[in-house]
């Protein structure tokens, strides 16, 4: 026992040493524990104000930028009004029923929120980006991310009632499924961590047809986005030869460069599908 | 100033210019600018070792509770700060010199060469764990070199220019009180 105490005791600040190694390893490899504790919490109430105070001032410098993102996102809507699409046979006036004919009720599925980006990175291996707009706005873990634009940026992984991060596309846990916009093959996002805007889509059989320049649009097979979002543009193609898959790179539709304003984006029927996989999932 | 509050200071500017001035810069994927560390390289030659490994553990944490991922530069900096008397006791010119002035410096170290190796050495220590945790792994061996001479010689040019322009007047203390 004795020994023991003295082996401590001489090699106290190498233990220390590897002690405090373990601890950050852990921390690292445990990500999902540590942000629901506690500590989590607080150092993020810490660093989003500090990150708040920071964008009042920043936000200064992007409003041209924020002006023209906006200005387009505006002409996509115009575009889509009713009154803009007209009727070869000019007899007819345009009118919208208000009379359901079938007792189908038609509901809202998806509602967007939106929320100001107050902290951002792209050049490290692992981003994340901090919402102004946490629980108390009714945003979940798990929602969708989407730019101005429509094109997706990331989900929602950590809330408090002020602030919620967001796991980016440019993060190397981030697997989003995508969709070839022509051929409706689909395959999963994998950012290696090298260049920011530039993400893989890996499962594309080497039978689909497939170019560059091609539209990459988010599948709608998960909760957190609608079918049809913005996803990127494919700009190189590789045949892998020991599989029977494409690695598609492509340049993402959101710059993530200057994000500014962003849309969390809730689904209605986000617990009705968590619910009915859990029930799979806990049937032997 | 006291030692302790000069330090807290120093701690509380260098998280601060590292998170909004150099992490907005964005140089190029392979390039990534730190300077915070140097709170590591300034702390006193007489300080306990397990105090200065529990500091550089504080100040990795803090710069990664603003990134959102914690334990990367914890891990860096706690290295850091285990080999740091090593590197110290290499460089130092003669027997004594750390008793004769407080902190690491030109002068202390005697010479810029000195300095630099000594910060050198740490900064590449630095880089490369910090690298090696965030790829996990050694797939592109060449790429995690590449980016992590680049960075290092980033950082000790910032270190460099840290040095010349906050100029540390450090005084010859006697030992013969």
């Amino acid at each position: 026992m004795r020994n023991i105490f003295l082996f401590i005791r001489r090699h106290f600040n190498l233990l220390f040493f590897l002690f405090l190694q373990v601890m950050s390893v852990y921390f690292i490899v445990d990500y999902s524990k540590y942000h629901h504790a506690a500590f989590g919490n607080i150092s993020n109430n810490i660093t989003g104000r500090v990150n708040g105070r920071y964008f009042e001032v920043q936000k200064y410098f992007y409003l041209k930028k924020t002006n023209d993102s906006l200005l387009k996102a505006n002409e996509d809507l115009y575009n889509k009004l009713k009154s803009d699409f007209s009727i070869p046979d000019t007899a007819t006036k345009l009118t919208v029923d208000s009379i359901r004919v079938d007792s189908l009720l038609q509901y809202r599925k998806f509602r967007y929120l939106s929320a100001t980006v107050i902290s951002n990175s792209v050049t490290a291996n692992n981003n994340f980006i901090v919402l102004s707009r946490g629980s108390a706005s009714g945003i979940k873990v798990g929602m969708g991310v989407v730019d101005p634009n429509n094109s997706v940026v990331g989900i929602v992984t950590e809330v408090n009632p002020k602030y919620s991060v967001v796991m980016s596309l440019l993060h190397k846990d981030s697997h989003i499924s995508g969709k070839l916009l022509k051929g409706g093959e689909t395959g999963t996002l994998n950012w290696d961590g090298e260049t920011p805007n530039i993400i893989t889509l890996m499962g594309i059989p080497k039978s689909a047809k497939i170019a560059k320049g091609d539209s990459i649009i988010s599948s709608g097979f998960s909760t957190a986005f609608p079918k049809g979002m913005k996803i990127g543009r494919v700009e190189a193609l590789y045949k892998e030869k020991s599989t029977n898959y494409f690695r598609v790179k492509f340049r993402t539709a959101c710059n993530f460069y200057n994000l500014q304003y962003v849309y969390v984006i809730e689904n209605a029927d986000q617990d009705g599908v968590h619910d009915i996989l859990e029930k799979v999932k806990t049937q032997p | 100033m006291s030692t302790i509050v000069k330090n807290i200071v120093r701690f509380c500017v260098l998280i601060l210019f590292q998170v909004y001035v150099l992490d907005k810069i964005r140089l190029h994927q392979m390039v990534t600018p730190y300077i915070y560390f140097i709170f590591i390289l300034w702390l006193p030659f007489k300080i306990n070792r397990t105090l200065l490994m529990l500091l550089s553990f504080i100040l990795g944490m803090t710069l990664d509770s603003f990134r959102h991922h914690p334990g990367f530069h914890a891990a860096a900096c706690v290295l850091m700060a285990y080999v740091r008397p090593f590197i110290i006791n290499l460089m130092i010119p003669q027997e004594g010199a750390e008793t004769n002035y407080e902190e690491p410096s030109f002068r202390s170290m005697g010479g810029m060469l000195p300095y630099l190796i000594y910060s050198g050495l740490l900064i590449l220590l630095h880089n490369s764990w910090l690298f090696l945790l965030e790829a996990w792994q050694f797939a592109d061996v060449w790429y995690f070199f590449l980016k992590t001479l680049l960075s290092t010689a980033i950082g000790l040019l910032l270190v460099l220019i840290t040095e010349l322009l906050f100029s540390r007047n450090q005084k010859f203390k006697t030992n013969t009180i």
